[in-house]
């Protein structure tokens, strides 16, 4: 783990070296004259040899610096713990759907083999990973918001509403200070765009649990669990799913890195003030700090989801821990 | 998917192989799995999308009505054909500036199919170069090219040809640049994994042994024997090529305005979403159904190409 994030810091490092542009002209604006640019260079080390730059920067960011927004002239630490919990919060609801949908349909399918049930579903999920999630997230605008007029458009809470922030999660910490109006309003908001991010991690969820399942149906200890009378109920949902759920957790898991890009697509369709609208106007006003603090906290977090998921497996099959 | 698969014997031609005293004929793996996949309706449908979308990108001037970039400021916002105010003229409507929204589609196609063409290109080229060199030579050269590969994996993947652009700089040229590059880890891993493989087979050590070098036995002996799962990643990586370029174009780091790319038209009719749901419905149907296409297609061959599941 540690050595990839190494690496990945490294490439992240260089490749915001590689964008064009001199940040001193950014942070000064056109009119700068070239000794005050030369002054702001100096005194942001960038006329140091790019290996002293990068130790510099590693230096920093082992103490949790990761410089300042050229937009805000705040610290990007600062500005992440605004902006993360509203993605992560988004992340887990549409993580959460997405498993639950994708699994029950999965086993369901596996069960019923080509039923209808089996091919619609089916149909789904290849849907499902081939949809453009920006453009279902329009048109469940369309239908939900401005048609039927049952949800907010976009955001996290209506803009009379307010919440108390303890955790930065917004339904919980209108759950936490007991504000139930602020919890209803704010479960209203994240519906749709939670629907829109869950779309391709269910549909792949969907399709490896009923692969997975189907192989493990086929076993012996199924038969007996039928033979001996168990309801269908607990021979699929404890006996096969357990242990069909290791290929699934790490579909799951990848999803993450899914869930990330898509993020950015989801957000700016809502305007969810989340890491990814955050880092995509970043990329647009060449905040080269923002950028690379954004990027680097999300691939090391997809990094660390992957090392979870690898012990995941050991908790969910002992076999592999006594080989 | 294997649910539609075929459950015959492969091909009444194989058969025929076997028959002492005729004259055998080799067929490919590929042509095998073809006709396996015949039967699997999914990836039939899948192969005729693609064809669909193929003949309206090569044909597109002769099939659009109008000039996808010709402004008509008379007919701005007019609903299509089969709603009160539409018309024949313009069966899809037309958008804010009055351009044909069906003519925009079909030239959108041409933009789609070319950037699955240069985007899996690129990813092919590069990818199975490095998977090749990789797998073939192995030791250090084989590490330091997968730690490489790995560290790119460690992105999230539009996160990645995100950055990319930002270094690249906004523009559809760059945005099939940025694709290919953040596909290359797929067909490098999945080309090492086959040469892996293949390296120890004793027609590699014939070829070797006949005086082949490296180069005539990575390209000519070794690669065209990993081509199945190659031509699985290609045809998935079209779709997603296309989908990931629409999703570029749509936060504006991909095809500008007015190129009839179908993501940067779906940006442009945002703003539009509570006046004209046309503008915002179909560029969204064509997305889908390309992508559609190609993953069908590319599930289709992955299930007739894969040696388990043959009978």
């Amino acid at each position: 783990m540690f050595p990839t994030m190494f690496g990945v810091s490294v490439l992240i490092f260089f490749m915001i070296q590689l964008i064009p542009g001199d940040p001193a002209l950014l942070i000064l604006g056109e009119r700068a004259t070239e000794s005050s640019l030369k002054a702001v260079r100096i005194n942001m080390g960038l006329d140091k040899p790019l290996h002293v730059q990068y130790g510099k920067f590693m230096y920093k960011l082992v103490q949790g610096d990761l410089g300042d927004s050229f937009r805000s002239n705040e610290p990007v630490t600062k500005e992440i713990a605004i902006f993360f919990p509203a993605t992560i919060e988004l992340s887990l609801v549409a993580i959460i759907i997405a498993s639950f949908v994708g699994m029950v349909a999965g086993v369901i399918s596996a069960t019923k083999q080509y039923s209808i049930f089996d091919y619609s579903s089916m149909v789904f999920s290849i849907m499902g990973i081939s949809m453009p999630i920006f453009w279902l997230g329009l048109i469940f605008i369309l239908i939900f918001s401005v048609h039927l007029g049952w949800l907010p458009i976009s955001g996290r809470l209506s803009a009379h509403m307010e919440v108390e922030l303890v955790t930065g999660f917004v339904l919980l910490d209108s759950l936490i200070t007991k504000n139930w109006a602020a919890f209803r309003d704010a479960f209203w908001h994240i519906l749709l765009p939670g629907f829109t991010l869950s779309t391709i991690p269910m549909a792949l969820v969907a399709r490896i649990t009923r692969s997975s399942m189907l192989e493990v149906l086929r076993q012996d200890y199924i038969r007996t669990a039928n033979a001996k009378g168990l309801s269908p109920l607990v021979v699929h949902y404890k006996h096969a799913l357990r242990n069909a759920l290791i290929p699934i957790v790490t579909v799951i898991g990848l999803s993450f890195g899914i869930l990330m890009g898509g993020a950015v697509l989801t957000e700016t369709v809502f305007a969810w003030p989340g890491m990814g609208l955050w880092i995509l106007n970043g990329v647009y006003s060449r905040d080269y700090n923002v950028v690379q603090g954004g990027v680097l906290l999300i691939a090391f977090i997809f990094i660390l989801v992957n090392t979870v998921v690898d012990i995941l497996y050991v908790w969910i099959n002992p076999r592999i821990r006594v080989n | 998917m294997n649910m539609s698969m075929t459950k015959e014997k492969p091909s009444d031609m194989l058969i025929d192989e076997k028959k002492p005293g005729k004259k055998t004929k080799s067929h490919s793996p590929l042509i095998e799995a073809l006709w396996r996949m015949r039967k699997n309706r999914i990836a039939v449908v899948g192969l005729i999308i693609i064809l669909v979308f193929t003949i309206m990108a090569v044909f597109a001037p002769l099939l659009a009505p109008y000039d996808p970039l010709d402004q008509s400021l008379y007919d701005k916002l007019k609903p299509p054909a089969w709603l009160e105010g539409g018309g024949w003229k313009n069966p899809l409507g037309t958008d804010d500036f009055g351009r044909d929204i069906f003519s925009r589609l079909i030239y959108g196609a041409r933009i789609s199919m070319m950037v699955g063409f240069i985007s899996v290109g690129i990813a092919f080229f590069v990818g199975t170069f490095l998977g090749a060199v990789s797998g073939y030579y192995r030791g250090i050269t084989d590490t330091i090219i997968m730690r490489f590969i790995d560290m790119l994996l460690s992105f999230p993947y539009f996160l990645l040809a995100m950055v990319l652009m930002t270094i690249l700089g906004p523009s559809l040229n760059n945005a099939m640049i940025a694709i290919g590059i953040v596909t290359i880890p797929r067909f490098a891993r999945v080309v090492r994994g086959s040469v892996l493989d293949e390296y120890s087979k004793d027609y590699v050590q014939g070829a070797r042994a006949l005086g082949a070098g490296d180069a005539r036995l990575i390209f000519f002996h070794i690669l065209p024997n990993c081509m199945a799962p190659l031509i699985v990643q290609c045809t998935l990586g079209f779709g997603e090529a296309i989908l990931e370029c629409a999703a570029l174009s749509f936060i504006g780091l991909g095809a500008q305005p007015p190129e009839p790319e179908w993501g940067a038209m779906l940006a442009q009719a945002r703003a539009l979403i509570l006046r004209a749901w046309w503008v915002i419905t179909f560029p969204g149907i064509m997305i889908l159904l390309a992508v559609l296409g190609f993953n069908m297609l590319g599930d289709g061959l992955r299930d007739a190409l894969d040696p388990k599941l043959r009978d």
